[in-house]
């Protein structure tokens, strides 16, 4: 690893550990014992409140995410509240609050009221492993990529448990889709991560960044198609517009959370964007090499260019948001298990051969140049190959309308002809 | 198991676990049921977490919580009449006998066992020496295993297979 400039002085910005340390040290010599240990949880909330969750989660989650999609679909989106309308998610945020949180008769009302409990205590677990700087992760322990992967599959349950306590068979069709979902979407997922850890030989989220910055190169070029398969796992996992089935509001109201109000949508709201960023922080982990960026990060913060990474992927999933049609459920389920899970099986198949050349030349390090420009060639001509193969083809664009038939669209059994 | 911190984590996990488990058994509603397994599987884990096994707690959460039971949740919707409670079941009496029995079983072994105490964990425990473990000495026995889960996933599939989904898929 290039030697690192980072000091240990407080003033040092590239690792705000310093500061904080600075500030504990000089309390435990004042304060009586214990004190110290309540004064680092309160600074930790203040500066992760201030640095990550305001800037973050208000002001480029909710308002960037409408503006942006204001944007792309020629609308305005808000602009009414405080300047350009900056102060609009704060707003939404007070009106929630006032609101009045009903709850079904005939709901089931313990499992109804701490489903949002369980849907948030995950997406802030996630953050725990991921790191913003060099020694700047609050949990480094050898198997973090298995943690992350083991926690972002709670908020499944929590999902379900609303959907089910609700009593509505809207929310009861969301909760098994997302269950569906779930169960179809883990496999393609898990399979193009194994791709990234073949490659690195490692399931530690500090040791892939680590691998990135010996070799100079980002997973995304050793392992687009791990990317790709991540990247629609991920957003069908968290049910982002393109794929989210659970809650097509045209189809079953609003899913899982039909029969939710207040605060307790909101909590579902607002974790949703936290689930996409911390999915995005994870991904840039992984596919993008973390906090480093081929030495720039002596001289800028890692943390900053760590958030600028996150907020890369994040926009990527505001614009599949914003512009894509949502899929129909079994679209989704054939998708997954026809194309996904294919996929990611021939991606291992092709990373571990690469890996086992590799370790034959003694980890080269040129020869990672090489398996990277194979590995672009190969993935687009597998996908290409494989869509093929399972008939899809590209679509031309009509210039007049057609019946379904004509377009090669479903017709239900019963009413072919 | 030294210092303050490792058995208060034990204990609260134990209280935890147990409760969970009591709840498995006496919660009426089948899907309460499974919620309160699922809280138990997380208490398992957190126990591994105890003893340094961190891949195996791990490993824990996804494949139990992650896979299995949202598994069973799917199972429990599909199932129909799976919303009525288990009140009138004939089948307590039998189920009791056989917890005592397997209680005093479980008892028995752990009061006879001599339990050995590490100060430390032992070196050999993290993913990389279980990876080269299953891939190098038991090999075979790890292959047969995902073949016979493969076979298993295909015959469940042809099984449940009605003809008039092989001629809607045949058509699109």
């Amino acid at each position: 690893m290039t030697p690192f400039l980072v000091s240990d002085k407080w003033y040092d910005i590239r690792d705000l550990g310093n500061l904080s340390r600075e500030i504990l040290e000089a309390a435990d010599r004042i304060l009586p014992f214990g004190v110290v240990y309540v004064l680092a949880a309160l600074i930790g909330f203040v500066a992760s409140f201030l640095l990550f969750v305001l800037p973050s989660q208000l002001i480029v989650g909710v308002y960037g995410e409408r503006r942006i999609i204001g944007r792309m679909q020629s609308r305005l989106g808000p602009n009414r509240v405080g300047p350009f309308g900056l102060l609009q998610p704060i707003a939404d945020a007070i009106k929630l609050i006032q609101k009045e949180a009903l709850t079904p008769t005939r709901a089931d009302r313990a499992v109804m009221y701490i489903a949002p409990i369980v849907f948030v205590m995950p997406a802030v677990l996630l953050w725990a492993v991921i790191p913003f700087g060099e020694n700047m992760v609050i949990a480094d322990i050898p198997v973090s990529l298995m943690y992350f992967l083991a926690v972002s599959s709670l908020p499944v349950i929590a999902t379900f448990m609303a959907g089910w306590s609700a009593n509505n068979k809207y929310s009861l069709f969301g909760a098994m889709r997302i269950v569906s979902m779930a169960i179809s979407y883990e496999s393609p997922l898990v399979l193009a991560l194994l791709g990234a850890v073949v490659m690195t030989g490692t399931i530690s989220l500090s040791g892939m960044v680590a691998w990135a910055d010996e070799f100079n190169i980002w997973m995304v070029f050793v392992q687009p198609l791990a990317l790709v398969i991540y990247f629609i796992c991920v957003s069908a996992e968290l049910n982002r517009t393109p794929v989210d089935i659970a809650e097509a509001e045209s189809e079953i109201v609003a899913g899982y959370l039909t029969e939710y109000s207040g605060m307790k949508w909101g909590l579902f709201y607002g974790m949703d964007i936290g689930y996409a960023l911390a999915a995005s922080g994870f991904a840039a982990t992984v596919f993008l090499g973390g906090w480093t960026f081929f030495g720039l990060e002596q001289w800028v913060p890692g943390w900053l260019i760590f958030i600028a990474k996150t907020h890369l992927f994040y926009f990527l999933f505001i614009w599949t948001r914003g512009t894509l049609p949502r899929l129909r459920a079994d679209q989704l389920m054939a998708f997954a298990w026809k194309f996904l899970l294919p996929l990611g099986v021939f991606n291992l198949l092709i990373v571990s051969t690469e890996r086992m050349l590799w370790s034959e030349q003694d980890y080269a390090k040129g020869l990672i140049y090489v398996f990277a420009l194979v590995n672009i060639v190969l993935s687009v001509a597998l996908v290409y190959a494989w869509a093929r193969f399972n008939g899809y083809r590209p679509e031309q664009t009509p210039t007049r309308p057609r019946l379904v038939k004509q377009a090669g669209g479903y017709i239900p059994v019963g009413e072919r002809s | 198991m030294e210092g303050f911190g490792p058995s208060f984590a034990f204990w609260v996990l134990a209280a935890l676990t147990l409760v969970a488990a009591g709840g498995v058994m006496v919660s009426r509603n089948l899907l309460h049921a499974v919620l309160f397994l699922i809280l138990t599987f997380i208490g398992v884990a957190g126990f591994f977490v105890l003893l340094s096994a961190d891949f195996i707690a791990m490993a824990q959460v996804i494949i139990y919580v992650g896979a299995i039971a949202v598994l069973v949740l799917f199972a429990v919707l599909l199932t129909p009449r799976s919303g009525r409670d288990n009140g009138e079941t004939r089948w307590a009496l039998p189920g009791i006998l056989l917890a005592v029995c397997l209680a005093a079983i479980f008892l028995f072994v752990v009061h006879d066992t001599a339990w050995n105490t590490v100060d430390e964990a032992p070196a050999g425990l993290d993913a990389r020496a279980l990876g080269t473990a299953l891939l190098t000495t038991w090999v075979v026995p790890f292959e047969i295993a995902s073949v016979l889960l493969t076979a298993a996933l295909v015959g469940a599939i042809m099984l449940t297979r009605s003809p008039e989904e092989e001629a809607e898929d045949a058509l699109v």
